[in-house]
């Protein structure tokens, strides 16, 4: 049972990086590799400041601050470079690995002693639980502090899962729609896609950051290697959230994608409990996310076969 | 309402696939004018049309929208004051998008894009008014996407939404080429409700010498990236779709003459 609020907290961390890049993946059609550098970027900031003494809530706040400028460096290569997009994302991550070493001074910041939001948290458990340590949740017993954490981290995530799915129904969200799916049309009705751009990859890899800032102050540490492999992570989360639903509109899509971040996490933590190599995570990984990607046209397929059969009858 | 001077284009200009685009254009269009622009393959007809629009810069000349030079102007910018219909009629729409969100984008047209829900509360019923004469039941399905519709349709959309907010001037761009014969009617008849609604200027390229005989107050006809022959008022209402064709073997005779051997006759006769 700690195994599963564990895996649902991180899921639901995770659940921002997946909506990152939903926005440049889906949203843009851009396959952004800045999203490895942003998350990182949002950890050593948020571990930075939080160590310094800051509040860590204005650490966090600058943490996607920061993931913003990075996107929005991306955007710029892209749009008024002309650099082929995912060379752009390329060049950014590659340099916010060395911005990460001084941010942090080192490769990695130890946080347990650190006032963090997760700090801010588990203090909220005594509102909820009075001075229970362990809870009695189905039959287990289960840390109050962690299924306090959860709820907060999940409230935190549904929040801006509806902020996204209020934004992208505004005039400028739905232009930026309209630039990832004809830029042309967009266009001849007086919309800079250029700037919608660069607007787009900058609230993406904001959230991204945001994402890394929290799963630092979870962990206990920002590393300055976290980011690596990140961005498939977020792709298995997307697309596995996208074989789960049935409707494709946007409300669907972005509760498709927290969904896609939490059963992943779920499947990859029992795939770890029974035993399996820590060090097959990423075959694991790219065997989900090719399941996920054909289980919608089985299927249909399936569904087909029974129509004609019935047909015939 | 639009003055083309000395309009000059060469793509890939010194290179084996130089293509001399737009040879000094000059052309004034009146407000409320419709243009019909006719012309042989590579004469520059739409070449014409994507300079006016924005979607490259001359390489010389000037052009002006309502006395406002807007050479220099990006496609976008220019876009506020030009509604545009395409050749390809899945270019006008995004397909992913509903009927009723690409409606509502063309109603932005112009205005700036803020943190205002796209579709407000009373479009709905604007939206079904506007699209409800187009008789294609469209007004029931304002929140299907778009890509299911058929091309004609997506086109009739492109054009009402090209319209929406009435435009300085309105190109079209061939646009029932792609069309069958039947749905091509249905958009040309839609296209003179629209135009005619709102007065509208409007410069549309066409190979179909009977729509440029039925549509319109005026014909150009390009060759070589100039403008050829230019048809206005009762001229342009004697033609018929003979006359039309006794011009296009006019231009194909005089270019069996090549353009040094002419230079050669010139020089020994003249």
């Amino acid at each position: 049972m700690t195994l599963l609020i564990g895996s649902l907290t991180i899921g639901f961390i995770l659940a921002l990086l997946a909506l990152g890049v939903f926005i440049s993946f889906r949203i843009f059609n851009f396959p952004d590799i800045t999203v490895e550098g942003s998350i990182t970027f949002g950890a050593s900031i948020a571990a930075a400041l939080i160590m310094a003494g800051w509040n860590p809530l204005l650490a966090t706040f600058l943490a996607f601050l920061g993931g913003m400028i990075a996107g929005a460096v991306t955007g710029i290569l892209h749009t008024k470079f002309k650099i082929n997009g995912l060379l752009a994302g390329i060049l950014v991550m590659t340099s916010l690995y060395s911005v990460n070493l001084h941010v942090m001074g080192k490769s990695n910041i130890p946080l347990m002693a650190g006032n963090t939001l997760f700090s801010w948290f588990e203090g909220l458990s005594p509102v909820f639980f009075g001075s229970t340590t362990n809870v009695d949740v189905l039959g287990w017993m289960v840390n109050a502090e962690d299924i306090v954490v959860m709820f907060c981290i999940l409230f935190i995530t549904i929040f801006f899962g509806i902020l996204l799915f209020w934004f992208f129904r505004t005039d400028i969200g739905t232009a930026m729609r309209a630039t990832g799916n004809n830029p042309q049309m967009i266009r001849a009705l007086g919309v800079n896609t250029q700037a919608m751009i660069i607007l787009g990859l900058a609230l993406s890899n904001g959230m991204i950051a945001v994402s890394g800032a929290l799963l630092a102050q979870y962990q206990g540490f920002a590393d300055v290697q976290m980011g690596l492999g990140m961005l498939v992570w977020g792709l298995a989360s997307v697309i596995i959230g996208e074989a789960l639903i049935t409707k494709k509109t946007l409300g669907f899509i972005i509760t498709g994608a927290i969904m896609g971040s939490l059963l992943f996490r779920l499947l990859v933590a029992i795939a770890l409990r029974w035993g399996m190599n820590p060090n097959d995570l990423k075959l694991i990984t790219a065997i989900f996310v090719f399941i996920a990607l054909i289980l919608p046209g089985l299927l249909e397929k399936t569904n087909k076969t029974k129509l004609s059969v019935n047909i015939k009858m | 309402m639009l003055k083309i001077k000395n309009l000059y284009k060469t793509f890939n200009a010194g290179t084996a696939n130089e293509v001399k685009a737009l040879q000094g254009v000059n052309l004034d269009l009146a407000e409320g004018s419709f243009v019909c622009v006719l012309g042989t393959n590579g004469s520059g007809k739409s070449t014409l049309l994507n300079a006016v629009a924005g979607t490259f810069f001359p390489d010389f000349g000037e052009i002006f929208l309502d006395s406002e030079n807007i050479t220099k102007w990006p496609e976008h910018r220019r876009a506020m004051h030009i509604g545009r219909v395409f050749q390809n009629p899945f270019s006008g729409t995004a397909p992913d998008m509903t009927i009723a969100e690409n409606l509502a984008m063309a109603a932005q047209r112009g205005k700036s894009h803020g943190l205002g829900q796209a579709i407000k509360s009373n479009f709905l019923d604007e939206f079904s008014n506007r699209v409800k004469p187009l008789n294609m039941k469209l007004e029931e399905r304002l929140e299907n996407p778009i890509g299911k519709l058929s091309g004609g349709q997506r086109q009739a959309l492109t054009l009402i939404m090209a319209s929406w907010q009435k435009p300085k001037l309105l190109l079209l761009d061939e646009h029932t080429a792609a069309l069958d014969p039947k749905t091509a009617a249905k958009v040309i008849q839609l296209t003179e409700e629209v135009i005619k609604k709102d007065n509208l200027t409007t410069l549309m390229v066409t190979h179909s010498m009977q729509q440029a005989v039925n549509l319109g107050d005026r014909i150009l006809m390009m060759h070589n990236g100039k403008i050829a022959f230019d048809f206005t008022g009762s001229d342009k209402k004697r033609l018929k779709v003979n006359d039309l064709l006794a011009l296009f073997d006019e231009i194909r005779r005089k270019e069996q003459i090549d353009a040094s051997v002419s230079e050669l006759l010139v020089k020994s006769y003249v």
